[in-house]
């Protein structure tokens, strides 16, 4: 090979061969570096797209950083399907094979730990958004019309007062829906080995309809995962105004960290 | 070890999974290891946001509130990274700023010092 090296992940040898098709970045198969007890699934990347400038540059386009993004799991699913890989994060690039063998030589002993903590487990993915509703922000909201008591709502203390119910509406809402993400993720955590709460999504990248309340992962073994995904699918309808939604199973990146 | 364990059919990443369901575990959750190429992901998350927003309209987001990771540190641990990284640069920039002006004003400070004697002298003289 030459060229860069794009390092996906690194994993315990394994048998079952990763599709024949399988494409990664730069539309490259991706291909095994054994060395020792471990392996590197190694894509060849082109230098003029992968050296530090050329990278720096594309990293500023959100299309090909999502295109590459895209690739990058795509890879990282299919060893997901054959193995529980230890994914790395995008764009880790080596001059050459020996550069990617000397890092995993220096890092043999803290790989082959967190493969041992990573094997035979998934990740799984839980969002909880509140639905929007009309005037979710108590600002923005407009007064309601005329009350029944045939008052005008032009009266400045009937407005006032409607302002206040409109914002003791919205946080009881909240109130609700931070406890059942609250209860949801206590529940969840009793299938799961270990837990991370991210920061809400931002719906600007996300695209979601709502406001994204809780955005959790849970280290499930693989043997618990189809009844962990029962028991997301069981509380879905639990909270009127509320969607629980559901990703995975990905590869445990979340966990990839030595911190836990 | 290979696992041939039947797993449930994926659910949102078979393709589907949002752009950022997928760039937060990509760019943001993976090992971290510095290879021979090295950029600075740190900035990526805000890069792509800010991208967005442009593709969306900024208005619209910023009546959402969807600014809160330019200035809630306690929303992101990046952001709060990225806001010490602010102050720090802040912070060097005004110290900078102080010791030129500390330098001009005693130079300056010297110089009024003398023109203060001078006119002092004159008067007396």
């Amino acid at each position: 090979m030459s060229g860069l090296r794009y390092v996906y992940a690194v994993c315990r040898p394994f048998g079952t061969p990763l599709p024949a098709q399988l494409t990664g970045v730069a539309g490259v198969p991706p291909k095994q570096l054994v060395h020792g007890e471990l392996v590197a699934v190694v894509g060849q990347v082109p230098e003029e797209d992968f050296a530090e400038g050329p990278l720096r540059a594309h990293l500023e386009d959100l299309d090909w950083l999502g295109a590459t993004a895209r690739a990058h799991q795509n890879v990282i699913d299919a060893l997901t399907v054959v193995t529980s890989p230890l994914p790395l994060r995008l764009a880790t690039v080596f001059r050459d094979d020996s550069g990617v063998r000397s890092m995993l030589e220096e890092r043999e002993e803290t790989f082959l730990r967190t493969l041992d903590r990573l094997g035979g487990r998934v990740e799984w993915g839980v969002k909880v958004y509140s639905e929007p509703t009309e005037a979710t922000e108590p600002a923005e909201a407009s007064p309601k019309p005329a009350s029944a008591s045939g008052r005008t709502a032009g009266s400045g203390r009937d407005y006032l007062r409607q302002r206040r119910n409109q914002r003791r509406e919205s946080e009881e809402k909240w109130e609700r829906a931070e406890e059942f993400s609250r209860r949801l993720h206590e529940s969840l955590s009793g299938y799961a080995e270990d837990t991370r709460i991210h920061a809400p999504q931002n719906s600007a990248l996300s695209r979601a309809p709502g406001r994204n309340i809780l955005n959790a992962a849970y280290l499930v073994p693989r043997t618990e995962s189809e009844a962990f995904v029962e028991l997301v699918d069981r509380t879905k309808d639990d909270a009127p105004g509320l969607r629980v939604e559901l990703t995975g199973p990905w590869a445990a990146y979340s966990f990839s960290g030595e911190d836990t | 070890m290979t696992t041939a364990q039947r797993l449930p059919d994926p659910y949102g990443n078979g393709g589907g999974a949002n752009l950022a369901d997928i760039l937060e575990r990509v760019l943001d959750k993976g090992i971290v290891i510095a290879g021979d190429i090295r950029i600075n992901l740190l900035d990526i998350e805000l890069l792509t946001i800010k991208l967005r927003l442009v593709v969306a309209s900024v208005d619209k987001a910023k009546e959402m509130g969807i600014d809160w990771w330019e200035t809630d540190p306690q929303l992101s641990s990046r952001a709060g990274r990225d806001e010490l990284a602010r102050e720090n640069a802040e912070l060097r920039a005004h110290v900078a700023e102080l010791e030129n002006a500390r330098g001009e004003v005693t130079a300056g400070g010297r110089e009024s010092a003398q023109t203060s004697q001078k006119t002092e002298k004159e008067a007396q003289g």
